[in-house]
């Protein structure tokens, strides 16, 4: 029985070793201004290379920037585990709920725009679809391509993650809210599409303008061809607004560096990544 | 005892009892986060449904699916990975020569330390187009690719396993073998394995449970489409790869949220299932001997 207190002796003191790193690591921060962002991956490199600047000019700040999703941004929020929320999506009404039941007040700021392109394969002969067709296939109603004026053959239909942010976009622009077919591909980045799509004659995807390259082909949606200017103009329907959520209207630090992205500085850097500009950039 | 050894005693104690906590607390926040499911869908039309649309209006949470595209990729997996990894361990074990031994251990054991991601990379950029090519079928992401991929990353924990069961057996076991005129080839079918044979199981089913939970390379190749499986060339979508693609995304408390920490807990109870079956084969063989 002597044996349980010396064990307990022992449970308490790497206890009190671990409390005591938390305290010292807090610590080490005291001195900085700090800003939390988490969420969604679309908005992260936007996010990111702003806030490599922006600690650039203001040594005294500390920016940590983290993905996890949109969903996981706004929960933070929500939590009050960060200062700002990345989003690739409007907030839902459940989310909305959940906020103001826990006293928070989230504020959307629109920091930039993404197109979402079509692409199929180089080889194929269309040049644009409509975005009547383009819910068919993705319902399932035409499987060929036949179906919509190219060559007869079976559409590869790919699809992304049922969570993604920019899934969440084409379901309410193009699917107006029907099912997406079940035997669609769902796979889980920009990046994955694009990839698949080039390797793949039937495929047809949807990626984000960034992701266009020569290896794939764009087809033009409802005769308008997805590029930054048919974005900015609204022209181009398959479009959607990059945010930066607060509790409230930013203040302090928050506002300082949402003021950072939306100048022609941070803007700049929108557009050199492959997102569209909201607000005139620097050049 | 000495009072040093007592405090040895003790720091080792709490090592192992942290690792008893971890598997509760994770076991008990997978069954706490995961059955307020069954608040929205029942249990039974939770496993046995068929579609699987978590943020449709209505959504619907049927696993079935993604279960039986778990099973599909690990069992192809196997029928990869057991003839090659028993085969090398047979060879390693009893038949190469020390030298050609020394050099193909470390291989294998390179295999083990090659990260997912990088598998699926291989496997999206290279083996995918290969296999599309090869069965002339429109895309390339299907349940075939992923098992040949699981397969190759479930050789190192069959081999290493198994060639440590084939080198157990006691010289002697062979010697009388071979006193009694059986050739070598005999003495290792005859002898060897079957002396090996819980071992064997034992690295068969821990591979097992390696490739079903392997998460990065199936999200990356198996191609993601929630369908019932009719073959092994068409995409499909394992459990691993749901959560960690839809995980992110889904706001934390919603019913979304909930059916996948139970589609965890429902993976953590086959995988704790098959520890369960492989150390009650290996003591079933322990004494047998």
């Amino acid at each position: 029985m002597k044996m349980w207190g010396t064990k307990i002796m022992y449970a308490a003191i790497i206890v009190a070793l671990i409390a005591a790193q938390m305290v010292t690591s807090e610590m080490a921060f005291a001195g900085r201004r700090t800003l939390v962002l988490t969420g969604s991956t679309t908005v992260l490199p936007i996010a990111q290379l702003c806030a490599e600047k922006f600690m650039d000019q203001h040594p005294d700040v500390n920016i940590s920037v983290r993905g996890g999703g949109s969903g996981v941004g706004i929960a933070a929020l929500i939590d009050g585990t960060c200062d700002i929320a990345m989003a690739s999506r409007p907030m839902k009404t459940k989310e909305l709920k959940s906020a103001r039941g826990k006293g928070i007040n989230p504020l959307a700021t629109v920091i930039a725009k993404d197109g979402i392109a079509i692409i199929v394969h180089p080889s194929n002969p269309l040049s644009e679809i409509t975005l009547a067709q383009l819910k068919d296939i993705y319902t399932g109603k035409i499987s060929n391509w036949k179906d919509v004026g190219g060559k007869p053959g079976k559409i590869v239909v790919i699809s992304r993650d049922v969570a993604s942010g920019t899934f969440e976009v084409f379901k309410k622009i193009v699917l107006k809210g029907a099912k997406t077919r079940a035997d669609a591909l769902m796979l889980a980045s920009n990046k994955a599409v694009a990839t698949t799509v080039e390797k793949t004659p039937g495929a047809i995807g949807y990626v984000g303008l960034g992701y266009i390259s020569s290896k794939v082909k764009a087809l033009a949606v409802d005769g308008v061809e997805p590029t930054k200017e048919t974005v900015v103009s609204g022209k181009y329907k398959l479009a959607r607004p990059l945010y930066l959520y607060t509790d409230g209207k930013p203040t302090g630090l928050a506002k300082e560096f949402i003021d950072f992205v939306l100048s022609p500085e941070g803007q700049e850097i929108v557009d050199k990544i492959g997102f569209v500009p909201v607000k005139p950039t620097s050049e | 005892m000495l009072k040093k050894d007592k405090h040895i005693e003790c720091i080792l104690f709490f090592c192992a009892f942290l690792s008893i906590i971890f598997l509760f607390g994770i076991a008990a926040s997978l069954f706490k986060e995961g059955l307020p499911i069954f608040k929205v869908v029942s249990p039974i039309k939770f496993i046995l449904g068929k579609s699987w649309h978590p943020t449709h209006e209505p959504p619907e949470f049927g696993i079935l699916p993604l279960i039986l595209a778990s099973f599909l990729v690990t069992l192809g997996a196997m029928l990869i990975a057991v003839p090659l990894g028993v085969g090398s361990a047979i060879y390693t074990a009893e038949l190469s020569h020390p030298r050609i031994k020394e050099t193909i251990k470390p291989m294998i054991e390179l295999l083990a330390g090659i990260p997912s991601v990088i598998y699926g990379f291989f496997g999206m950029v290279v083996v995918a187009p290969l296999v599309q090519k090869l069965f002339n079928i429109p895309v390339g992401l299907t349940a075939f690719t992923a098992s040949c991929l699981l397969g190759i990353m479930a050789l190192p924990t069959i081999i290493s396993i198994a060639e440590d069961a084939i080198t157990s057996v006691p010289k002697e076991i062979k010697e009388a073998s071979y006193a009694l005129g059986a050739t070598k080839w005999e003495t290792i079918t005859k002898v060897v394995i079957p002396a090996a044979k819980s071992g064997i199981l034992t690295a068969i089913i821990l591979g097992l449970g390696r490739a079903i939970g392997e998460t990065m390379t199936v999200l990356m190749v198996a191609g993601g489409a929630a369908v019932i499986p009719h073959s092994f060339l068409q995409p499909v979508r394992p459990m691993t790869a749901t959560i960690a693609a839809e995980m992110g995304e889904a706001p934390a408390g919603s019913p979304h949220y909930h059916a996948l920490f139970a589609i965890s807990a429902v993976l953590f109870l086959i995988t704790v299932g098959l520890n369960i079956l492989a150390n009650y084969i290996k003591e079933k063989g322990y004494e047998k001997i």
